[in-house]
């Protein structure tokens, strides 16, 4: 990651606006404008909550707040490859802990934390609405990965890319 | 009374493009609440369907209606519509938002129709990317068909449907928390009154109905409120959607009438315990709801056998656990759950919560005594009633539900001071 400022790039100020007039205040779009930003460059930085605020006509700390308060935004870095396992009651069931495990010996990092080329990071989340093929695995925003399973890591592994 | 089955389409069939979902009939009851009934008409209808809420509460959903103030008020109206679905045993809204996203959309029509909305704003959890896009796709689709924005439907009045995404925080399944976040802030749930249908979204009047409950509506408008009564049971009528997970053979989404026994939805629906083991445990509406021993599997999924029964409906998200599974880690995932989901407005909860974990820990760690047993059981009592929303509420009776049933499996940890079931699945 280089120290340049980053900034909101064109494409995403324009999704932004596009969102505004669906909703009789501007703030409203602020959750969908975090999604945006974070598709295109994985977090939320300061910098870039303050460009926000500024587009919806709201304080800084609105938007901190925000980014703060919800799970999937995040302020700092992940990893390129975001691993979110699910460890709530269905996906423990199944053996979800055994899969976070599996994962933190092979990345040799814990949850939580980032590989050193920023590849991959951990994340335990709760459930993600999949609990008739757990375990469930999320990948950044993508698509959910069903019915992962301890025994399988390799599998899991490829499917995560 | 043959099962039939008006929300999910049949295995192995594509109702997802507006065309194939037409073809089915759909549509036609949006059409016949908009040309044929008044506003009042459809809450009657409604109201004597029996319909009541599918996500967890269980209100009548006619009755809600008749909450809004009459149309051609001096503020707009809205419909939020909560597809949030992040109580953990709770899969089903997603079955419709992926595979009959038009059912939605229909009855968010005629419910606009019924309070006579501007527009409906569909939350949907930020997790759930594939029903976003399926959604918006039959969102889009139903706008350039003409069955929604201005004249739609060829009436006057104009409505139209958004889909938000919310960004993982629990709360915001909460109605209240739900419009604090639609508005862009914080998942915080207001303190009531004013209800929604006085002060909702942007101050506004707003009904707030999860995803099934919209869904349900289409069947009643078209097949009529007497139909709808003959499936269920007195007070709890229709079909709902049971999701069955843990261990069985062949968890799923099933769509049956109110009322089926739980013991036929296990055995024969989800293909029986996994691997011929014993049932030792069900949690039979989402976490949130009192756990159940397995010899009470003869009861029915309706409102009020399961509140007979001492627990309630929830959801319908059924978690089941065999012989193996040991009920303080089961408590620990959930109690640790509530612990990272309240959102720290009320001190019972945000301080309940974190307690409750911690002692669950100690007493699974076989580092437990007697008396932590009891705390559990007075922490919950002291954050039951007492705050702004229900998660305190949930949290405690999830704990102290699975304590007073399996009492004996904690003292067992305390008195041999180690878990008597080590191979469990993990915490």
């Amino acid at each position: 990651m280089s120290d340049a400022v980053l900034t909101l790039s064109e494409n995403v100020k324009q999704a932004i606006l596009a969102e505004v007039p669906k909703y009789p205040e501007p703030r409203s779009a602020l959750l969908m404008a975090l999604h945006f930003v974070q598709a295109e460059i994985g977090h939320v930085p300061i910098s870039v909550q303050r460009e926000i605020a500024a587009l919806l006509g709201i304080r800084p700390i609105d938007v901190r707040e925000v980014v703060t308060f919800y799970p999937m935004y995040h302020e700092h870095p992940v990893g390129n490859r975001n691993i979110q396992v699910c460890v709530n009651i269905a996906c423990a069931l199944a053996g979800a802990r055994k899969i976070v495990r599996g994962l933190e010996q092979r990345l040799g990092i814990r949850v939580g934390e980032r590989t050193p080329d920023g590849a991959y990071s951990i994340e335990e989340v709760q459930c993600l609405g999949s609990c008739g093929t757990a375990v469930c695995v999320q990948v950044n925003n993508q698509p959910f990965i069903e019915n992962a399973r301890p025994d399988r890591l390799d599998d899991l592994m490829r499917t995560v890319g | 009374m043959a099962l039939e089955r008006y929300l999910l389409p049949p295995d192995g069939a594509d109702w997802r493009s507006l065309t194939a979902y037409r073809q089915t009939g759909g549509y036609e009851a949006a059409q016949k609440a908009l040309h044929s009934l008044t506003s009042e008409a459809l809450i009657e209808e409604v109201k004597a369907s029996g319909l009541r809420g599918r996500g967890g509460a269980g209100f009548s959903t006619g009755q809600k209606w008749s909450f809004m103030p009459k149309p051609g008020g001096p503020k707009p109206t809205y419909i939020a519509c909560n597809g949030d679905e992040s109580e953990p045993g709770t899969f089903k809204d997603r079955q419709i938002l992926e595979r009959n996203p038009h059912l939605l959309v229909e009855g968010l029509i005629i419910t606009g129709h019924a309070i006579g909305a501007r527009a409906a704003y569909v939350y949907l959890r930020g997790e759930y990317v594939t029903a976003f896009n399926t959604l918006v796709g039959a969102v889009e689709e139903a706008r350039a068909a003409g069955l929604l924005g201005p004249g739609h439907c060829g009436v006057e009045r104009a409505f139209d449907v958004h889909v938000m995404r919310g960004a993982g925080a629990y709360i915001c399944g909460e109605e209240t928390g739900m419009i604090e976040s639609a508005e862009g802030k914080k998942g915080q749930p207001r303190k009531r009154p004013p209800f929604p249908a006085v002060y909702g979204l942007w101050g506004c009047p707003t009904t707030v109905n999860n995803v099934e409950t919209i869904s349900q509506v289409p069947a009643i408008v078209r097949r009529g409120a007497n139909w709808f009564k003959t499936i269920g049971t007195p007070t709890s009528t229709g079909n709902t959607l049971y999701g069955i997970s843990g261990h069985v053979n062949r968890p799923g989404v099933y769509e049956l009438p109110f009322g089926t026994p739980l013991r036929e939805i296990i055995e024969v629906h989800a293909g029986g315990v996994r691997n011929g083991n014993r049932l030792k445990a069900i949690i039979p509406g989402g976490v949130s709801m009192p756990v159940l021993s397995a010899e009470q599997v003869d009861v029915r999924m309706d409102h009020d056998s399961l509140k007979t029964a001492g627990t309630l409906l929830g959801t319908g998200g059924i978690v089941v656990m065999d012989e193996t599974a040991c009920m303080v880690r089961a408590a620990i995932v959930i109690a640790r759950f509530f612990r990272h989901e309240t959102c720290g407005q009320c001190t019972q909860c945000r301080e309940g919560t974190a307690w409750l974990y911690k002692l669950l820990r100690r007493v699974e760690s076989g580092q437990g005594t007697m008396a932590d047993l009891d705390t559990i059981d007075q922490i919950g009592g002291y954050m039951e009633g007492q705050t702004i929303c229900a998660l305190s509420d949930a949290a405690a009776w999830a704990a102290t539900g699975f304590l007073r049933r399996f009492r004996s499996e904690f003292e067992a940890h305390v008195t041999g001071a180690k878990c008597p079931l080590p191979e469990s699945f993990e915490p």
